[in-house]
């Protein structure tokens, strides 16, 4: 009998990942413009619908399973993350993405997020921050900024923010990067990088809410500002920025971040920091994360991306080398060591 | 194992003392959490499971893992009782006490008959000792043991003298002193040391063969020095157990058997285990023997906290496994609203709660059963889940077995409530017949013809018209991508639906689906007649001193039944024709009457309540004058 090759599959394209329901985040809002960055992604490394698993939690961001054309798990409030450790461990050979927002995934969900970063589980995990609560229509975040008027805070909000990124390195995560709703190419680069991950990866993305929280990043995101307020963080490239391209970030001997600008001053190309995505330690990229976002430009790109064994894969070595080792009946296992008879 | 002659380890004399035959004894070691009660009971329970005696145990320790030492709070103890014949319950007051302590003397004397036999290490009856203890005199001198037939035994002396020449430290060698009594006991109640020799060296023979060499060298010690000191008048000796039904036989703790139900559910199903666990007393040995299975391919999962363990489990059924989730009271708490999450989306899962006295965190070592109506009703909205509960530690493997079965079935969380009791207790269990044990039929969905063909859409919600459970369609099927979640879902579709109607119609469904059940269920049985005066209702862990009792009371002519239910949510079939059967119906549980006012509330029949929250399970006395008051009441 003579093998032959299937037909080839014509390539899916982009709305093959869109699922059938109507999206229902509202009109203008930053969600639309991830869903289309992720589809594309998806489109682009011809992800299998049917090994890819989207799981999500609850807010606004956690509608995404819906309107993608996998599988989706749409589960509880903040326990995105457990509950797809629990597939990707049960089932290494899916591709599972977890969804989530400033407050599931850092407020209510914060022990979960931190936990699978830590083991290094195989999940992509998509960070939609809006730093505001939409689906509870307009309360603050953890992300939010101190003096936020809300509903809740009807003074001001007195609660310091929280840094994703520096929660994330914190935790050891082992690929972190930033990207912006609005940044369609950039961001879908984001997502591939993220998918090339062995181990989770973090994406934040900075998601406006149009309707409780709008231009909350229009001071570093629109045209006419991006160029000056915004730094791209790529491995091995120097972390340079502005309009000539001519700024760039040193860590001085205290480790600061200091701006500075070649040609001035005596400033020369060697004195801008190259960004090395691998370094051994945390340090550098914390200090880039923690920067006032108004005495410095906005850091968005890959962190951090550095090698270690996916949680899933240890687990996976445990088992077989236990059965490499013998597995006894079940028969034996019931008796166990000690029986005795009767009649 | 065959059972051996009770051997002289190394002489070969003749017994000079008398040796009388009893039915049974009830043996209750208790000393300092410190003195390795724990490690003592379980040795004289193994060797007693043995040589074929039939044995119910009931350790009893304190939450905290060291208490200060001598003081009151710091006392563990272990009662072992075992018969000739087929017996219930570790019984109520012991026969023998062996005290380690003052502390553990003032703990446990008042449940000592006064003709009882005591005995003391006097080792531990110094001054500081008893002022520990809050003793203003010493009960060895002041006479208040007169009565009791004690013994007292310089155990820290005769210990020190015997290993005087182990190279072992002072500390060590007085770390034997409980292998010692335990000799003592091994002679008075003529049980071989040869177990216990296997099982020292097993346990330290590697790495510290000096300390299993001291441990050994204590127990023939006191084995000798029992003999040779004219301690006892004479010693005793328990026959086999000959009514158990012919077969092959271990000793079980109810956790043991847990997970050994669990692995044989998941090797009958052929779907791998995966346990997502958060550790918590009394559960957490679950955790410890399922994470040594690896071999048989359970994956264990130590969660950051219990919704966590919850929700990985809850994935992993997702993908394709029998997720499993252990915990106890609080724990189960916390996972409210996953479970409510499997019941909305219509997944396997086994929740195990091992109950302990709550509320709060309560006394984590001790037992209850006031987790029902959690079990039952602790979510929001309408979110039933069938519920079982094992009536023994050796019943414990069958109903997780169960447990799994209509997890897989019905597409249903299951949840199952153990006791501190039952998870602690053993008893000698007959080890099944592997190839014997029922398949369980697992079906995923496939992708259909017209699916494939693009003629038909696949529908997640669609129902086995029988059971009433939804396809089950995992993650890397191909064609059958489809999304679920906690919200309402359309029936067949699976679409988002906040229809009035199809809320109302999903919700039936739900309880539809559990209710069911009930068809695929044993019906509930009695013990003794179908009928009668006093039917004696129990659940769970209360089998044992509820058979205990109506065994007791039908002796005398009295027309008392027994029945246990294993499956609560949904009751079997025939309960509320059963009851009707009696004049009166007992219900006795250890909560405030949470089986009772489900039993009202769904037969509206008038069961009396008799419920007992100390920590402690029922005694068969207790049970006995609870139904004798009955039976005068409907006398009159």
């Amino acid at each position: 009998m003579t093998q032959t090759d299937p037909a080839p599959m014509a390539p899916l394209s982009k709305k093959d990942y869109k699922s059938d329901q109507d999206v229902r985040w509202c009109p203008g809002c930053g969600d639309y413009g991830i869903l289309n960055a992720v589809q594309a992604a998806f489109a682009a490394l011809q992800k299998d619908l049917d090994r890819t698993v989207i799981v999500s939690g609850i807010g606004c961001s956690s509608r995404f399973p819906y309107y993608m054309e996998t599988y989706g798990f749409h589960t509880i409030h903040g326990r995105a993350p457990a509950l797809a450790t629990g597939v990707k461990v049960a089932n290494p050979d899916l591709d599972v993405w977890v969804v989530t927002g400033d407050g599931d995934a850092l407020s209510i969900g914060g022990n979960h997020f931190v936990h699978a970063l830590r083991r290094n589980v195989g999940l992509k995990i998509l960070l939609f921050n809006n730093r505001i609560y939409g689906l509870t229509k307009g309360q603050y975040s953890p992300t939010s900024e101190q003096g936020k008027l809300t509903k809740s805070t009807p003074m001001g909000s007195i609660d310091y923010p929280l840094r994703p990124v520096n929660l994330a390195l914190g935790a050891g995560a082992t690929f972190i990067a930033r990207s912006i709703d609005t940044y369609g190419n950039h961001l879908e680069e984001m997502v591939r990088l993220a998918a090339a991950h062995e181990g989770t990866a973090l994406v934040e993305i900075y998601q406006n809410c149009n309707i409780f929280n709008d231009h909350a990043f229009d001071h570093f995101r629109e045209k006419d500002v991006r160029d000056d307020r915004t730094v791209e963080l790529a491995h091995g490239k120097p972390v340079r920025f502005g309009k000539d391209g001519n700024k760039g970030l040193r860590l001085n001997a205290e480790l600061q971040p200091e701006v500075v600008t070649v040609g001035v001053d005596g400033v020369t190309e060697s004195d801008v920091m190259v960004w090395d995505v691998a370094d051994p330690s945390p340090a550098r990229a914390m200090a880039l994360s923690s920067m006032s976002e108004t005495a410095f430009p906005v850091p968005i790109g890959v962190f951090r991306d550095v090698a270690r064994p996916a949680f899933e894969d240890a687990v996976r070595a445990q088992l077989n080398a236990a059965k490499e080792k013998g597995t006894s009946s079940l028969q034996s296992l019931l008796e166990g060591p000690d029986t005795w008879r009767v009649g | 194992m065959e059972s051996t002659s009770v051997p002289d380890p190394n002489t070969t004399t003749e017994r000079q003392h008398p040796v009388q035959e009893l039915d049974e004894v009830i043996i209750r070691f208790a000393g300092d959490s410190g003195d390795g009660m724990q490690l003592t009971g379980s040795q004289f329970t193994r060797t007693t499971a043995l040589m074929g005696n039939d044995l119910a145990t009931f350790p009893d320790f304190p939450a905290e893992i060291r208490a200060p030492a001598g003081t009151l709070p710091g006392v563990s103890a272990f009662q072992l009782r075992f018969s000739n014949f087929d017996i219930h319950t570790p019984g109520h007051r012991p026969d023998v006490l062996v005290a380690m302590n003052p502390a553990a003397l003032k703990m446990h004397i008042h449940e000592l008959p006064r003709d009882g036999l005591l005995i003391l290490n006097t080792a531990k009856f110094k001054p500081a000792d008893l002022k520990k203890a809050k003793y203003d005199t010493n009960p060895l001198e002041d006479g208040s043991l007169s009565g009791y037939r004690v013994v007292e035994i310089d155990l820290e002396k005769l210990t020190r003298e015997t290993l005087a020449d182990s190279p072992i430290d002072q500390r060590a060698k007085d770390r034997c002193k409980n292998m010692f009594a335990l000799g003592v006991l091994y002679w008075l109640y003529n049980r071989d040391v040869e177990p216990t020799m296997v099982a020292l060296d097993k346990t330290f023979g590697q790495k510290k063969p000096d300390i299993a060499e001291a441990n050994k060298k204590a127990v023939r010690a006191g084995y000798h020095y029992a003999d040779i000191a004219d301690l006892f008048q004479s010693s005793y000796r328990v026959a086999k157990a000959t009514d158990l039904p012919a077969g092959t036989y271990r000793n079980i703790m109810g956790n043991q058997s847990l997970c050994l139900g669990l692995v044989a559910a998941a090797k009958k199903s052929g779907l791998p285990l995966f346990l997502g666990s958060y550790p918590i007393t009394p559960a957490s040995d679950i955790l410890h023997q399922l994470s040594g299975y690896k071999s048989h391919g359970v994956v264990t999962f130590q969660a950051e906290d219990e919704i966590a363990a919850v929700a990985a489990a809850i994935g992993a059924s997702y993908a394709g496994n029998i997720g499993v989730t252990t915990t106890s009271g609080p724990g189960l708490a916390l996972k409210s609203e996953a479970i409510g999450l499997a019941v909305m989306t219509e997944l396997p899962l086994v929740v195990i709660d091992v109950q302990r006295s709550g509320p709060s965190t309560g006394m984590p070592t001790k037992t209850e059963q006031a987790d029902l109506l959690q079990a039952m009703f602790g979510r929001n909205g309408e979110c039933p889940v069938p519920v079982l509960a094992p009536t023994s530690p050796s019943d414990a493997f069958d109903t997780a077995f169960e447990a799994v079965r209509l997890a897989l079935r019905y597409m249903t969380p299951v949840i199952l409530l153990s006791d501190g009791a039952i998870a602690n207790g053993s008893e000698p269990w007959r080890v099944p017949d592997a190839d014997s044990l029922p398949a369980i039929p697992v079906h995923f969905a496939e992708q259909t013809p017209e699916e494939a063909a693009g003629t038909a859409k696949f529908k997640p919600y669609r129902r086995d018209p029988d059971t009433l459970a939804r396809n089950w369609a995992i993650p890397g099927t191909k064609g059958l991508h489809h999304r679920i979640g906690g919200i309402e879902k359309e029936d067949v579709t699976g679409n988002i639906s906040y229809d009035p109607r199809n809320h109302e119609h999903m919700t039936k469904v739900r309880e539809q689906k559990v209710a069911g059940i009930a068809d695929d269920i044993p019906e509930a049985w009695t013990l003794g007649d179908p009928s009668g005066d006093v039917l004696v209702l129990g659940w769970g862990s209360t089998r044992g001193p509820i058979t205990g009792a109506v065994l007791k009371l039908r002796k005398q002519g009295l027309k008392v039944s027994g029945c246990f239910l294993r499956h609560i949510n949904p009751f079997p079939r025939n309960l509320g024709d059963l009851m009707k059967s009696f004049r009166r119906v007992l219900i006795p549980e250890m909560n405030r009457g949470q089986l009772a006012m489900l039993i009202r509330a769904k037969y509206l029949i008038d069961a009396a309540s008799f419920t007992k929250v100390q920590g402690l399970p029922f005694y068969t006395d207790e049970l006995c004058e609870r139904v004798e008051a009955i039976l005068e009441e409907l006398k009159r």
